[in-house]
């Protein structure tokens, strides 16, 4: 990982190969390649001249601090989801959703002690898109990774696929959701960058906006494609990594100092 | 359970005819609730009758353009039916806009549709919709939807209670 | 060769509708246990985040590959020209479109939103293994279809050879891309390898033999009908040798595996250490699976047997369930390594340790109504169409065969 914003250059990995894509297009239903099509004809559509990203500097992320974790789960409404009546505390633990989390690592080899935020790494080549057999795990034209949860069947493919166990299911009927933020038993749910905010036009995140509160600033999002945004400086100036780089999916999360 | 759309949507074609019929007949003028926005405003998103037969088709139209391009000011939003149509309750609060005798619930019940909508979406109205504040200019998220409503009474519902609580205390 | 007789199965009626009822009671069962699961949600079985497919996926996974081997029967008949074989072929087609469609049919009950399978039909991604797997089941059903009226209809005998050829093919796509569903997780160290897909080529052929000759078995004996020694003895020693391959292919996955270092944990896990999976592995899938099951098949003391090829099948059948368990659930509950070189000290994702897993009744009656509904379709398709030979007596001269 040296200096540098290895952004993509529009082509476009493929796991099984250009035929099976060309025959792909021919037959496939409408809606699945509508996202790489229509990046840029729709006046107001996101458009594929931006990448949203996100740069966590671990060294500023603070053990047992979780202000990322609520300011997610507030957001998203993930805590308005109660564990269900009478089921045990590890089962909710293994069960309840959870987009953002707080990890503590130590290197095997020196053991340094790495604290960090953990969530969907918004991949430009994202197994779980691959994989999924309806097209509803997708890439917006802006490089955020989500599920379309209209026609996501829960079958848990894309949960199975992920590197980074990002994806998270609900087991359960939600009775209480935020309006910005539906969401419902049997589909598949992971971090998708609060898109509803940058769709609105905010440029951050909560889990930004609450680690900056706290005073740490660990968490820097935005535009990776912009020369200009404070993202794009600080990777150029900073070694930066991709978690498992060694799959070459070039993630949109980077963590410096890792 | 394994409900087929197939084949409620051919029911739904057959019943079309007979439907403009018995939304004037048997349910009255309009399917309006009282005490929703609607109640007080002269029209919907688009011409009434077009709304009775066509709003399925319009929703899962519009909401293939925000879920996938981002596209948030959509005509036919959910979240925006919810906002004029769901009707206040005695308590002060919302009822829920699918539950019994509710607005999205009086056809569909007649019509044996059963929507799978507000399982995931919020059946109340809720905070303020983001896109609307970012059209207006202004970061106004998370402001509550009755506060937004003059001459609404200032009573809120326990979930929007816990809201609130947790604005105030934020600022 | 003399020419076969083909006839519907009858057996006496109380016979024949107790044993239906019995299969129905099953279904029912599994009806319930969906109703209960998709009612309330999947936090009443055992899957979580952590681990994602469970018991159910363990029973859909096995009875699809065995659909595809018990399909071996017939192919063997058509393809490579056994004669022995080719009057059996009818039955095995029956058998492996009921295997698959337990197997399909325990899948989709088990979806988070199975109201939404009209969406899995008509929004394809291409490049998803999963799609193509529904193209290739479907395309099964519609081949193997066609193959058996080939084989019963005498006007469309014609087309026998080329169906005979085409489903052969197919099948073994199928069972590629079954395996493939496990080869495309890069991520989990235990399925990223590249031997997965012929192992479960090899499984297939085991498992769909073993249920082919115990179902073969029961219905003779059912319908009180002539099955000859030698002709058992040839699926018997057929039999030894897919489950001699299984074991070998396993023993080779796990060799390669212990020569990638990073992969030394997940096989550590798997082989020593991982408790219920290790027993699983050792004495399910290697003893109970594969030694003994070729010990009554190999040995002389056993040699014309019925009980004992019985006995040698069905213990190869649970061998090979606990086999796939231990390659789906065991590799699931060892931990991926997101953190090369790093030790996960704390999450609250249980990264890093290993995740426990209980199976709930309901995943369990819902993978058994799967096996129901696939022996229920055989006995009604055993009824009304011309599968079995009226007798399978041996052939006067059997070297030919
Ligand atoms: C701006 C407020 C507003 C919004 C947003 C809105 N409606 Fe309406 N709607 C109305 C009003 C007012 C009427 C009554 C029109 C009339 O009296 O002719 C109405 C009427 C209707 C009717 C006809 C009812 C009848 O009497 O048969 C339907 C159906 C309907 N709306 C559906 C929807 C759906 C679906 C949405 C969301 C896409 C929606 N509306 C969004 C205000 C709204
Ligand atoms: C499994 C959960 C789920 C179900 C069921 C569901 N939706 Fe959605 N819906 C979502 C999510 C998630 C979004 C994306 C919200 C966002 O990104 O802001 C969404 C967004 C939308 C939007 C655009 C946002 C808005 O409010 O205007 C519309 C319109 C919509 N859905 C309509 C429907 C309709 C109509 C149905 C019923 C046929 C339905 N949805 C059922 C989860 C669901
Ligand atoms: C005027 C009567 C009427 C009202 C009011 C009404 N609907 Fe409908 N809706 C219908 C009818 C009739 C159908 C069935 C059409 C069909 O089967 O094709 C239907 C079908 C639907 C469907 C498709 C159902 C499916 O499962 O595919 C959706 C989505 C829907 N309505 C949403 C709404 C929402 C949301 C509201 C409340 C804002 C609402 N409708 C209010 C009459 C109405």
């Amino acid at each position: 990982m040296g200096k540098h914003n290895d952004q993509p250059d529009g082509k476009r990995r493929q796991f099984i190969g250009g035929t099976i894509l060309a025959a792909g297009a021919a037959t496939v239903a409408p809606g699945i390649l509508l996202t790489v099509a229509q990046a840029t004809g729709e006046s107001q559509g996101v458009s594929s001249d931006v990448r949203y990203g996100m740069l966590i500097d671990t060294d500023k992320c603070v053990a047992d601090c979780t202000a990322c974790v609520d300011a997610c789960d507030k957001e998203n409404g993930l805590d308005l989801q109660q564990k269900p009546k009478g089921q045990s505390d590890d089962d909710w633990n293994a069960q309840r959703p959870q987009w953002v989390r707080k990890v503590q690592l130590k290197d095997r080899q020196t053991g340094d002690i790495t604290d960090l935020p953990m969530m969907c790494q918004h991949c430009e080549f994202p197994p779980c898109v691959d994989v999924c057999p309806t097209g509803a795990s997708f890439r917006r034209a802006d490089g955020i990774v989500m599920v379309d949860r209209h026609t996501c069947i829960g079958c848990r493919y894309c949960m199975m696929a992920c590197p980074y166990k990002a994806r998270s299911f609900i087991h359960q009927n939600v009775v209480n959701q935020l309006v910005a933020a539906p969401r419902g038993k049997g589909c598949v749910e992971s971090c998708n960058f609060c898109v509803h905010r940058i769709d609105a036009g905010k440029m951050t995140t909560a889990c930004q906006d609450a680690c900056a509160k706290e005073g740490h600033q660990a968490i820097v999002f935005g535009d990776l494609k912009n020369p200009e945004s404070e993202i794009a400086s600080i990777l150029r100036e900073k070694n930066s990594r991709q978690i498992r780089a060694d799959l070459e999916l070039n993630t949109g999360v980077r963590y410096t100092d890792l | 359970m394994l409900s087929s759309t197939g084949i409620r949507r051919f029911a739904g074609v057959l019943m079309a005819g007979a439907f403009t019929f018995l939304t004037t007949g048997v349910l009255g003028d309009s399917a309006v609730t009282p005490g929703s926005k609607a109640a007080g405003m002269e029209a919907c998103v688009a011409p009434t009758a077009e709304m009775r037969r066509n709003h399925m088709d319009y929703l899962k139209h519009d909401r293939i353009k925000t879920v996938r391009k981002g596209i948030r000011d959509i005509r036919n939003s959910l979240a925006d039916c919810v906002d004029c149509h769901a009707a206040k309750n005695g308590s002060g609060g919302y009822a829920q806009i699918d539950s019994e005798g509710q607005f999205c619930d009086k056809c569909h019940n007649y019509m044996a549709v059963d929507l799978a909508c507000f399982q995931c979406h919020r059946k109340t109205p809720g905070e303020e919709k983001l896109s609307q504040s970012a059209l207006d200019g202004g970061n106004v998220d998370h402001r509550l939807g009755l506060l937004r409503d003059k001459d609404a009474p200032a009573a809120l519902a326990a979930d929007e209670l816990v809201q609130l609580q947790a604005i105030v205390q934020e600022d | 060769m003399k020419k076969m007789h083909f006839s519907e199965l009858w057996c006496s009626s109380p016979r024949y509708w107790g044993g239906l009822s019995f299969l129905a009671f099953l279904v029912l069962l599994g009806l319930g246990a969906f109703y209960h699961m998709e009612h309330n949600g999947h936090w009443v079985t055992g899957m979580s985040n952590h681990l994602v497919w469970g018991l159910p996926h363990v029973f859909a996974i096995f009875m699809i590959v065995a659909a595809s081997g018990a399909l071996n029967v017939a192919s063997i008949g058509s393809v490579f020209g056994g004669p022995m074989y080719k009057p059996l072929g009818r039955f095995s087609g029956l058998l492996a479109i009921g295997l698959l469609a337990g197997g399909l049919m325990v899948l989709v009950l088990d979806l988070g939103r199975p109201d939404r399978l009209i969406v899995a039909m008509t929004n394809f991604n291409m490049k998803s293994i999963f799609t193509w797997n529904i193209l290739l089941y479907t395309g099964f059903f519609a081949i193997v279809g066609i193959y058996i009226w080939t084989m019963i209809d005498r006007k469309a005998t014609q087309y026998y050879t080329v169906a005979g050829y085409v489903a052969f093919f197919w099948r073994l796509v199928l069972t590629t891309g079954t395996g493939s569903i496990f080869g495309f997780l890069v991520a989990r160290e235990a399925y990223d390898a590249a031997i997965m897909a012929p192992m479960f080529i090899i499984m297939s052929f085991s498992f769909g033999l073993a249920f082919f000759i115990i179902t073969l078995i029961s219905a003779y004996w059912w319908a009180g009908r002539t099955l000859g020694e030698v002709r058992l003895a040839r699926l018997k020693h057929l039999l030894g040798v897919f489950v001699g391959a299984v074991l070998y292919f396993s023993f080779v996955y796990h060799l390669t595996n212990l020569y990638m270092t990073q992969h030394h944990g997940v096989e550590r896990f798997i082989l020593l250490e991982g408790g219920i999976y290790t027993v699983m592995f050792w004495l399910g899938h290697v003893v109970v699976g594969s030694v003994i099951p070729l010990f009554l098949i190999y040995s002389p003391a056993f040699a014309t047997s019925r009980f004992a090829i019985g006995t040698a099948s069905v213990l190869v059948l649970l061998g090979g369930f606990l086999q796939l368990y231990v390659i789906v659930i065991g590799g699931q509950a060892y931990p991926m390594n997101i953190f090369p070189g790093k030790e996960v000290i704390a999450s609250s994702f249980l990264d890093g340790s290993i995740v426990q897993y209980t199976p709930t009744p309901a995943e369990g009656l819902l993978g058994i109504a799967g096996m129901a509904v696939a022996v229920t379709m055989v006995a009604i398709g055993a009824r009304m169409l011309k599968v079995f030979p009226d007798s399978l007596e041996d052939p006067a001269e059997v070297e030919h065969a």
